[in-house]
């Protein structure tokens, strides 16, 4: 089968422009609302009261528990019928936050259990309350342990926001399909956009080495 | 490095005149559960003097220390510091109950009057050794970072870790490391010093180095309670020795009768056979 070259240099544009203004910054997005959310989250399961570490545990067992098109299908087709009408960016922006809130709340809870307790106490008795011995002593330390599991759950990221086409985000792979049902070449545009995610995470990873070097400067090797 | 109020004492070991004791503590008890770990603890500490808390692992000597910072919450009795505190505040006694609910600001307050010295060090790993010791002063006590910058460089120096200032504490010996832990402690000029073990963890050439400091503080006239079970270190430097078992006070007195020539069974037991160790 002869590879229509004219289409697949031609297809690279939009492809590539849905990366740079879909993906890219629904991803960014995503994962800085997403990381916040989940920090939030981590501290209420950490916290002695019940009622607050039980909502979120409730929270990340729903999100964990079904699948990421549902939850994108329930906001963007299932809440109109309760009124509340979303734009496909809002809707893609809210569903991926709320995962990755759900994922990475767990990887920063389980990197703040890592520092040692004494590393609470040494905060104490320098005079820190809870507040500041977790910004200041805590989180750093735990920053470092969750950057591999972080870097995991950014890179499905990426690749999770193809899933916004189906919600008619206009992103690197509604581009794809778009060209691709144009013109019946499947095969090329799909290894096409399959090469540009590709491509986004094989910098990413490298960025993910680049952050544990910086965050290990302080580990004995 | 001296202690805070600048006042000049001698740091003599004995008994000072002060009236009234730095720190009293009045009946503390703790339990886990049923496991009764402080029974009716009694402690004073006088200005320059130091204590050193003696016995088996399990004696609840480690508990009594943490209790005075804050670190452990006991079930009942007072704890006392007279005179005013560290930082900023009233210059009025602290008193605590912990038969009643204690606050989070009364605990603030009891950790404001003494700095702990751990076992294992807590340095901050991810800070160099300079900003370990800076820290408490920086950011809880809000003085000016230049100003705790020079005290931090000279407490470095006099305990020999002037070039040591940037490095990282993993680069640092374990007695490096303890001496750092002393350090960040002292920068928090403390009206009490807390020391849990600070050399059991260290490779025996190296503790002669942290005792060589805590011995030059003691000098000083800084206030200190010291968890130990260097028994010869203990002698030399203790004002008095308190020796306790199964979470009793068992016998305390000076340094010399305590650990030369014990009146209870249970003391002469303990000292005989970590004496016999070495």
């Amino acid at each position: 089968m002869p590879l229509n070259w004219d289409l697949i240099w031609s297809s690279f544009g939009p492809i590539v422009t849905g990366a740079i203004t879909g993906t890219i910054p629904l991803t960014l997005a995503s994962f800085v609302i997403g990381l916040a959310l989940a920090l939030l989250v981590a501290l209420m399961r950490l916290s002695r009261n019940a009622v607050v570490s039980g909502v979120a545990r409730f929270y990340v067992s729903v999100i964990r528990g079904t699948p990421l098109l549902v939850q994108l299908f329930v906001i963007f087709y299932g809440l109109p019928s309760l009124g509340v009408k979303l734009d496909p960016w809002p809707s893609a922006i809210i569903a991926f936050s709320l995962n990755v809130g759900g994922y990475a709340a767990e990887v920063i809870r389980a990197a703040i259990l890592s520092v040692p307790k004494g590393q609470w106490e040494a905060g104490h008795t320098i005079g820190m309350s809870r507040g500041q011995s977790l910004r200041r002593i805590i989180l750093p330390q735990a920053a470092r342990v969750s950057v591999p599991p972080l870097s995991n759950t950014f890179i499905s990221l990426v690749k999770d926001t193809s899933l916004a086409s189906l919600i008619l985000v206009t992103e690197l792979f509604r581009n794809a399909q778009q060209i691709a049902a144009f013109s019946q070449e499947f095969m090329a545009l799909y290894l096409e956009a399959a090469l540009v995610y590709w491509v986004i995470c094989l910098a990413l990873s490298s960025g993910q080495s680049v952050l544990e070097r910086r965050l290990d400067r302080y580990v004995a090797h | 490095m001296s202690p805070t109020d600048g006042a000049a004492h001698s740091g003599a070991h004995g008994a000072t005149s002060q009236a009234r004791p730095v720190l009293s503590v009045r009946n503390l008890a703790k339990a886990f559960g049923s496991n009764v770990v402080l029974r009716d603890i009694d402690l004073d500490v006088r200005r320059g003097n130091v204590v050193a808390l003696i016995g088996p692992s399990g004696s609840g000597k480690t508990t009594v220390l943490r209790s005075l910072n804050g670190l452990e919450t006991p079930d009942a009795g007072t704890v006392t510091f007279a005179g005013p505190g560290t930082s900023a505040g009233p210059g009025t006694d602290l008193a605590l109950d912990f038969s009643a609910r204690v606050s989070k600001k009364e605990i603030s307050d009891l950790r404001d009057r003494s700095a702990m010295v751990f076992q294992h060090y807590n340095l901050f790993p991810h800070m160099t050794v300079l900003q370990n010791v800076i820290e408490g002063p920086v950011q809880v006590q809000k003085r000016k970072r230049a100003e705790a910058v020079a005290e931090a460089e000279k407490l470095l120096a006099r305990v020999g870790l002037a070039d040591k200032r940037d490095a990282y504490p993993f680069e640092l010996s374990g007695g490096q490391q303890q001496r750092v832990g002393i350090v960040r402690a002292l920068a928090l000029k403390p009206q009490l010093l807390l020391f849990d073990e600070p050399t059991s963890a260290l490779d025996p050439e190296l503790v002669g180095d942290v005792l060589a400091v805590i011995q030059e503080l003691a000098d000083e006239g800084w206030t200190m309670v010291i968890v130990t079970h260097e028994l010869a270190f203990a002698r030399q430097v203790a004002d008095e020795v308190i020796f306790m078992d199964g979470g009793l006070v068992v016998e305390r007195g000076p340094a010399a009768e305590v650990l030369r020539a014990p009146r209870q069974e249970r003391t002469r037991q303990f000292v005989r056979r970590l004496l016999h160790e070495f």
